[in-house]
């Protein structure tokens, strides 16, 4: 998250159009393998298995592609990618948290500011269930289990119902 | 606290080979009394907890020394969890200056644990820890700081906020009694990308992922105390709908004392990960499970169970009027049985600021039921650990 913030700051405060061009390039080089994940393409998907060190499998479906994932740890990710390629979905579920920031990519922040928000008067430990504009995630379990979705609701194909991301 | 800890020695001794120790003998039907607090039973109180803010949260406390010394300190307001295992304590909690575990290569260990919604940060210490009159040396627990060492990337990744003060945690610790005797176990003993990453040693360059052997990984005191070391029954009472505060018994051992009997409860195994399934109008939910630290029944989505969500209490139904849900529990050994109970609307139930023990308590919960705290309520609820053998079986399991 930090090298992120850092370059969108550094972006912002150069004036050479020539330098602001370069930058962006920067920008959507290095963000667009390591940061996009969840609407990203699916060449993030292999960034994704890249970073697990997990083994993929895919299966075809009428309105997507699932590729899921099983990492070292023996989390398994899934990834749902619509026909024009772009990432609606991902699905997690194994002992521990998978790395969010990896996962979400650019929805991160927006997930993450969510979380933090969501406090209120009172205390209580419970699952997670977000509800953003164009973005929901969800998350369950307990030590030793969680699991849990993300995807974009603008973006699920005509035809997919969001019951049908797990 | 030299007078405190001889005291609960000649108690302990004392109750050794008297017959009536321990409180009331168990039926042989399912028993909803609750333990007097003896040798080894601990009172629990259910209450808003030492900030103030906690809905359906039980606490109970423990005593830790300096291991091999009697320069111990009581802390109490730690959160009883079923869904955890380890004693966790704030670092501002902390008086006694507890010894650092070392890794192998001499650096300070910390850990990274995540929580739902939140994640535990800091240095893994070593402490005697002593709860009622159960004792269990030298166990790794974990200290809550920020501050002691710099949060690792890998554990904010995890994309949690920490709760490693009283305001974000609502409590001066969690004390894990759950199904497993490390909070980890053999994944984080692991080298290389299998290691999920909880354990990190700290050199000044700051901490980097390691493999923690499972012993020195912060362990479930329960299962290191010297007698009634195979698990807890938490006993609550019965409560209609509301109250302030609610006192109870976390009480140690299964079938090793006259005041903790399995009696008539019914035997759920969970699988691998610790879950079991609960089947609801015709649907089978294979990762529900039951959670003395979750703060209400959390099940399935507003679409399914319809009820809205609320408006001013993330993360709580907020139904028009009270809601009945009857759904079954299955364990992996074949035994099921019903589950009832009843949702209210949470932004009513919290309106009322003195009230923080809530029996109709509720939310949403992807595609699971998570068992929280009410479902204690009004029944003894046996958690056994991992490989330890009881009257009911090898754990782990649920009885109730």
């Amino acid at each position: 998250m930090g090298s992120y913030l850092f370059r969108v700051r550094r972006a912002a405060h150069v004036n050479s159009p020539l330098v602001v061009a370069v930058w962006a390039a920067i920008t959507i080089l290095m963000a667009s393998p390591a940061f996009a994940t969840l609407g990203g393409d699916i060449a993030s998907v292999q960034a994704d298995q890249i970073h697990m060190q997990g083994s993929r499998r895919t299966t075809a479906a009428a309105a997507y592609t699932l590729h899921e994932i099983q990492a070292a740890t023996g989390t398994v990710v899934r990834e749902y990618v619509s026909s024009d390629g772009s990432v609606f979905a991902v699905t997690w579920q194994g002992a521990w948290p998978p790395d969010m920031h990896q996962l979400l990519g650019s929805y991160f922040d927006q997930y993450f500011q969510a979380v933090k928000a969501k406090s209120g008067t009172r205390m209580a430990r419970h699952p997670l269930v977000i509800e953003q504009p164009g973005l929901i995630v969800e998350m369950g379990g307990h030590s030793r289990f969680f699991t849990g979705r993300a995807y974009l609701p603008d973006r699920l194909p005509s035809n997919v119902k969001a019951e049908e991301v797990r | 606290m030299r007078t405190r800890i001889l005291l609960s020695v000649a108690g302990l001794l004392a109750c050794w080979g008297s017959v009536g120790c321990g409180g009331s003998p168990s039926s042989s039907t399912k028993s909803t009394s609750i333990a007097q607090a003896s040798q080894n039973v601990v009172p629990i109180s259910v209450n808003s907890g030492p900030a103030g803010i906690y809905v359906d949260g039980a606490f109970a406390s423990a005593t830790v020394c300096i291991p091999g010394t009697s320069n111990c300190q009581t802390i109490g307001d730690l959160l009883v969890d079923t869904g955890s295992s380890g004693l966790r304590i704030l670092s501002s909690a902390l008086t006694v200056s507890l010894p650092q575990q070392k890794s192998a290569s001499g650096n300070p260990v910390a850990e990274c644990l995540p929580f739902l919604g939140s994640y535990t940060w800091g240095p893994v210490q070593e402490a005697d820890v002593q709860i009622a009159g159960e004792k269990a040396s030298s166990v790794p627990l974990q200290v809550l700081s920020d501050t002691d060492f710099k949060v690792a990337s890998g554990c904010t990744n995890f994309g949690l906020p920490s709760a490693d003060t009283l305001q974000t945690l609502g409590a001066n610790g969690i004390l894990g009694v759950g199904f497993f005797v490390q909070d980890c176990g053999t994944a984080c003993a692991q080298t290389g990308s299998s290691n999920p990453g909880l354990y990190y040693e700290c050199p000044s360059s700051g901490c980097q992922v390691m493999a923690e052997s499972v012993a020195q990984q912060v362990q479930n005191p329960v299962a290191l105390f010297s007698s009634d070391n195979n698990g807890v029954i938490i006993e609550l009472p019965a409560v209609s709908s509301a109250e302030s505060t609610l006192s109870g018994s976390l009480v140690f051992g299964i079938g090793t004392q006259s005041n903790n009997s399995l009696g008539g409860a019914t035997v759920y195994t969970p699988d691998g990960f610790g879950n079991f399934s609960v089947s609801y109008k015709g649907k089978s939910y294979a990762t529900s499970f039951i959670d003395s630290g979750s703060n209400g029944y959390f099940f399935l989505d507003a679409t399914t169970t319809g009820m809205p969500v609320c408006a001013d209490a993330s993360g709580f139904y907020c139904p028009a009027s009270t809601q009945s849900f009857t759904a079954t529990a299955q364990g992996t050994n074949g035994t099921s049985g019903a589950v009832s109970f009843s949702i209210a609307n949470a932004d009513s139930l919290f309106a009322n600021q003195s009230d923080s023990v809530f029996s109709e308590l509720g939310g949403p919960a992807p595609n699971m039921f998570d068992l929280g705290l009410p479902f204690f309520f009004g029944k003894n609820v046996f958690t056994a650990i991992e490989g330890k053998n009881t009257p009911g079986g090898t754990g782990p399991y649920w009885a109730y």
